[in-house]
């Protein structure tokens, strides 16, 4: 039981990552229909500016936790928000009305270049962060001694999550930036019939997924204090299953597909084997394509034609 | 109010406008028939800039808008309702009016909320309605009433009667005189429904394969021999 407890709040931690990371696939796919196969680079970059701007800090003097991790936060979303943008700008913009495969060749193309630009700049080994936040709550220990902890990092981690995923949906739900952007996503060109500036609208659309990506980079290198050029990748493909588990196109979809699919990794790691946890993953991944390809919360599609 | 010269229009290399001349001046109500494939949605699509004409100019209200892109058109006193019930099917009905207000000042929001319900009073009871699951009749209203939100000066309707009950086709058009009428906005109107177009309509311009054939006053057009066999024999 306890040991159960404890994998369920790791999973949820590890879920929360890939639930931010998939809101940007789902976003980008529901506004043209396309998978960015370079998001999950963004990630990474999101990562590598959260440390980079660590260490700068450091150089500063400003070892204040809190302040430290709010610099961090912005510096790596403005940073991963100009790059996404300019993945858009030059991966996608002039490709929206070609053949499909065109585009994603084009962004598998922009993946390979930003690893390798990562790479080129910040060198290939990982970089590690020394530990910024530590401790947690003791929560219970069982009769065989085993203590189930929930670290500070985590709960910080959750609350961040919440506050972002939260703050996020409201924007979408309620303000104007948000309906246009669902506009664009139901009828691209009645939008631009209304005045709507589709492709300002598809540029923010790349520019908050990548925010929110950021978001995720910074806490993937908090919780396991280290990153290289080449963690997009995995984790990207990861929060893709879930954007898919989830229903593609649909933000809630993303969120919980994301906690879940955190959730049966950490479980399968704890409870079969960890050498093939990503196996796992990516058996859900072609499960779903196959028996469930509007994934769990589709898209709340009650249209008459 | 809109002019429109020797547009040439394409999909492909399919001629679908082959040099049209129009015009429309302040306060009228002009009509543009012809048949299925003419060109006339693709006339007031060109004059939105989706697409854009090949050749040719289109200036309204003195400024040449042939190359501006769309959002800009849209937001410098045109509003269109587009054929086939355009409207936003995941948003209620209300926000589907929120994006119809989009080139407009936000302060004037609830008063033209209000003036659209006075003249859609269905609508007004079905506000938090999804778009989707409104009957056929009501997205077709929500499509004009959207169209008017922004507070057009110039309003393109393409085929506002399609589809409709005989009793809902004539209160349209009535609903158009009025919006005409008591707001002084210019209306472009196309119809497949000819003898209510030209009875509404100051002047009207028939459109065939992408060129306009015949133009005049409503009441000319109507008791023209070639528009009588052509769009309105065999009932109305
Ligand atoms: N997106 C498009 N791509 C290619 N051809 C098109 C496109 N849209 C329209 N056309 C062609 O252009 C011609 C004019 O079409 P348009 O829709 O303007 O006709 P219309 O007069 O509005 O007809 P209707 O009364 O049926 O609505 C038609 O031959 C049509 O097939
Ligand atoms: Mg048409």
């Amino acid at each position: 039981m306890e040991y159960f407890v404890q994998q369920l709040i790791n999973g949820l931690t590890l879920g929360a990552v890939y639930g931010l990371i998939a809101i940007g696939y789902t976003m980008v796919y529901g506004i043209i229909g396309m998978i960015n196969f370079a998001h999950g680079d963004i990630f990474m970059i999101g990562g590598f500016v959260s440390i980079i701007t660590f260490m700068v800090l450091g150089v500063f003097g400003i070892t204040w936790v809190p302040l430290a991790l709010v610099c961090m936060l912005v510096m790596a979303m403005a940073f991963t928000g100009l790059h996404g943008w300019a993945v858009e700008r030059i991966g996608y913009r002039a490709l929206r009305n070609a053949p499909r495969l065109a585009p994603l060749i084009s962004a598998i193309g922009m993946s390979i270049f930003l690893q390798n630009y990562v790479q080129l700049l910040q060198g290939a080994r990982n970089k590690p962060l020394p530990p910024i936040i530590s401790g947690g709550i003791e929560l219970m220990t069982s009769s065989e001694g085993f203590t189930v902890k929930l670290g500070y990092m985590q709960i910080i981690i959750m609350v961040t999550t919440t506050v972002i995923m939260v703050g996020f949906t409201l924007m979408i739900a309620r303000t104007p930036l948000g309906r246009q952007q669902r506009a664009c996503e139901q009828d691209m060109k009645m939008a631009r019939l209304l005045g709507v500036n589709v492709d300002r609208t598809i540029s923010l659309t790349f520019i908050m997924g990548a925010a929110l990506a950021a978001a995720a980079g910074l806490i993937w290198l908090l919780y396991y204090g280290i990153i290289d050029f080449y963690v997009g990748f995995l984790a990207g493909i990861k929060a893709f299953t879930a954007a898919v588990l989830g229903g593609i196109g649909s933000l809630p979809g993303a969120m919980v597909g994301g906690l879940l699919i955190g959730v049966i990794e950490v479980f399968y790691a704890g409870y079969f084997s960890s050498a093939y946890k990503d196996v796992a993953v990516f058996m859900i991944l072609v499960l779903v394509l196959i028996f469930l390809p509007t994934g769990l919360i589709g898209r709340p599609d009650i249209e008459k034609v | 109010m809109l002019v429109v010269e020797g547009v040439h229009t394409f999909y492909g290399h399919i001629e679908a406008l082959k040099g049209v001349d129009l015009e429309v001046k302040p306060g009228e109500i002009v009509t543009l028939i012809g048949a299925n494939g003419a060109g006339k949605s693709t006339l007031l699509m060109t004059v939105c800039g989706t697409p854009q004409a090949q050749s040719g100019r289109i200036v309204f209200d003195g400024q040449d808008i042939t190359r501006l892109p769309t959002h800009q058109i849209m937001r410098s006193g045109i509003a269109q309702a587009p054929e086939g019930r355009r409207i936003f099917p995941r948003m209620t009905l209300l926000e589907n009016l929120q994006m119809g207000a989009l080139a407009a000042d936000p302060a004037h929001f609830s008063e033209d909320l209000e003036r659209v319900f006075a003249f859609f009073p269905i609508l007004k009871e079905r506000q938090t309605q999804r778009g989707g699951t409104l009957s056929g009749g009501e997205q077709q209203m929500l499509t004009i009433a959207r169209s008017l939100m922004s507070r057009p000066r110039l309003l393109l309707l393409d085929e506002p009667s399609l589809g409709l009950a005989p009793m809902i086709v004539r209160q349209i058009f009535k609903i158009i005189r009025e919006i005409n009428e008591r707001t002084g906005t210019t209306i472009l109107l196309v119809e497949q429904n000819a003898y209510h177009a030209l009875r509404l309509a100051h002047r009207g311009y028939v459109m065939v394969t992408g060129a306009i054939t015949l133009t005049g006053s409503g009441a000319e057009l109507l008791a023209n021999r070639e528009v009588r066999a052509a769009y309105l024999e065999g009932g109305h």
